[in-house]
């Protein structure tokens, strides 16, 4: 059964389109990676998968449910760790966490059990009472991992969770996240631009670019169609070598004046 | 709900505690309009028989005291979008409604808190209330201004992407909602036009009904306060909520 259904959907900013009518299913249990290169509009589909964004049109169903009509089922079925870091400085980590439990209903006893075994899990029990603000990355990384575990999600979101992580980290958390998906059976959705990271976890692949699906399958299908050896050199093949930083930037920047001065976002 | 709600609130709370050197900072404007005016402008106030200054100024700079805590905490969910914890209570299974109003609560809480320090050294500085027996009323009603106040600056925030917004808002709004409301200068005998702004100024009620609570003189009537504070205050709610509800990151 597929777990995240995904039909025909499209975002449009204005005249940019961010996200063109693009189709894809993920499989319940498996680990799915979502390529791309800057500005290919992978952010923006994971902001529409998690009822941040609401599509210009097509159909959503995550375990089920649209996020644009049942928001609440939705967010109980999935967690996330975002790009850039949403934890609260100026609180601790067992109190980031708390505020977690609760905000997802988890009763006090459940909560504090599963706070534990987490913190514990990522090795930062011993640092449960330290504010986050003095927290490096990495341990900022491992503690938002375990808020996106702590409410039980049948799928879990990461937007490049690796990003600045030393590769100590980055196995210990793969393993993590490999014997939890084999496990509790939970979806594993991410998004990289480690190549190796890829084709070492992921069981399916789809590569986005310009907003559009370009290809999907699985590492070996990737490297085979294009006759290359690697996935990076795939990769290469199938999105060009231009680089699209600054045009993204550009239009970041566009985006975010337009949203500034007409109050619309 | 109420959990909700409570949990917000908290964060706020727990916020405001542990930065303490904002809680020492922002009490220095207050501070300085207290002493340079109540000081400086005392004897000609005196002299033109209107009585003590310091005693008429200290509920307007309780007034300034809550009406820059109250928008500044409820702007500080730019603060949230920029720095990514805002997305964490927008993905979570609850309503946005409760998140704001807990917010909301929290940061009308702390505005409080900060216009009691304000007022107890206005007190150190001179200040004589004239029944502290009101003095539970004065902190609800303090309560409810602050309310507003951070109602409306969640609506502001709501629109805005980034804090470059935030000095015109500070300059075009607040400020001349201060200087506006009858905080520093009695409302009577003054051009009509000035008279007719403050009269839809919202501070100008707060500021009112404080020194009613403190020094049993008001402008407007308590009633009047009231009604007009606690409409504005809903209104702001409910605005607040829609534009909070549209916030798409």
């Amino acid at each position: 059964m597929d777990i995240i259904e995904v039909k025909n959907l499209t975002k449009k900013f204005g005249d940019l389109m961010a996200v063109d009518s693009v189709s894809f299913n993920v499989a319940k249990g498996e680990i799915f990676a979502f390529l791309g290169p800057n500005g290919a509009g992978k952010s923006t589909t994971i902001k529409m998968l998690t009822t941040l964004l609401k599509p210009s049109s097509g159909k959503i169903l995550l375990d089920g449910f649209n996020p644009s009509t049942n928001p609440d089922q939705v967010r109980h079925s999935f967690g996330i760790v975002f790009q850039d870091p949403s934890l609260d400085d100026e609180l601790t980590a067992f109190e980031n966490m708390e505020f977690h439990g609760v905000l997802y209903g988890l009763a006090k006893k459940v909560r504090r059990e599963r706070i534990e075994q987490l913190l514990s899990f990522v090795e930062l029990w011993d640092r449960r009472k330290h504010l986050v603000k003095n927290f490096s990355g990495g341990m900022k990384r491992r503690l938002e991992i375990a808020r996106g575990l702590l409410h039980q999600p049948k799928v879990l979101f990461l937007d490049e969770p690796t990003l600045g992580l030393d590769p100590q980290t980055r196995n210990h958390m793969w393993a993590y996240l490999q014997d939890l998906n084999k496990k509790e059976g939970t979806t594993i959705f991410f998004t990289t631009h480690y190549m190796e990271e890829a084709d070492r976890n992921a069981q399916r692949i789809a590569i986005i670019d310009y907003g559009k699906i370009i290809v999907s399958g699985t590492s070996q299908e990737l490297k085979s169609q294009t006759n290359t050896t690697s996935l990076e050199e795939a990769f290469l093949a199938l999105t060009g070598k231009v680089i699209r930083e600054e045009e993204v930037g550009a239009i970041d920047r566009l985006r975010q004046r337009r949203r500034l001065w007409s109050g619309r976002r | 709900m109420f959990k909700i709600i409570y949990i917000m609130w908290l964060r706020q709370l727990k916020r405001y505690m542990r930065s303490r050197s904002r809680i020492i900072g922002s009490l220095a404007q207050p501070l300085l309009f207290l002493v340079a005016l109540g000081y400086g402008f005392g004897p000609v106030f005196q002299k033109a028989g209107e009585g003590n200054y310091i005693n008429f100024l200290a509920p307007g700079i309780v007034g300034m005291t809550i009406i820059f805590t109250a928008v500044f905490s409820g702007i500080e969910i730019i603060w949230d979008r920029q720095f990514g914890f805002l997305k964490e209570t927008l993905v979570a299974p609850v309503s946005r409604l409760n998140i704001m109003v807990g917010r909301t609560a929290g940061g009308a809480t702390t505005a409080t808190i900060q216009g009691i320090i304000v007022l107890f050294i206005a007190v150190a500085f001179g200040f004589r209330p004239t029944n502290w027996l009101l003095f539970p009323a004065l902190f609800l009603v303090m309560f409810l201004t602050a309310l507003l106040f951070t109602a409306l600056g969640t609506m502001i925030a709501s629109l805005l992407e980034d804090m470059q917004g935030f000095q015109l808002i500070m300059n075009f709004l607040v400020m001349p909602l201060f200087f506006l409301s009858g905080a520093i200068f009695p409302l009577q005998g003054l051009p009509n036009s000035v008279t007719t702004i403050a009269r839809f100024d919202p501070l100008s009620y707060g500021v009112d009904s404080f020194r009613f609570l403190l020094t049993n003189v008001t402008h407007f009537g308590l009633a009047v306060d009231l009604i007009v504070l606690t409409a504005i205050t809903l209104l702001f709610l409910a605005l607040g909520s829609y534009l909070f509800s549209k916030i798409q990151i």
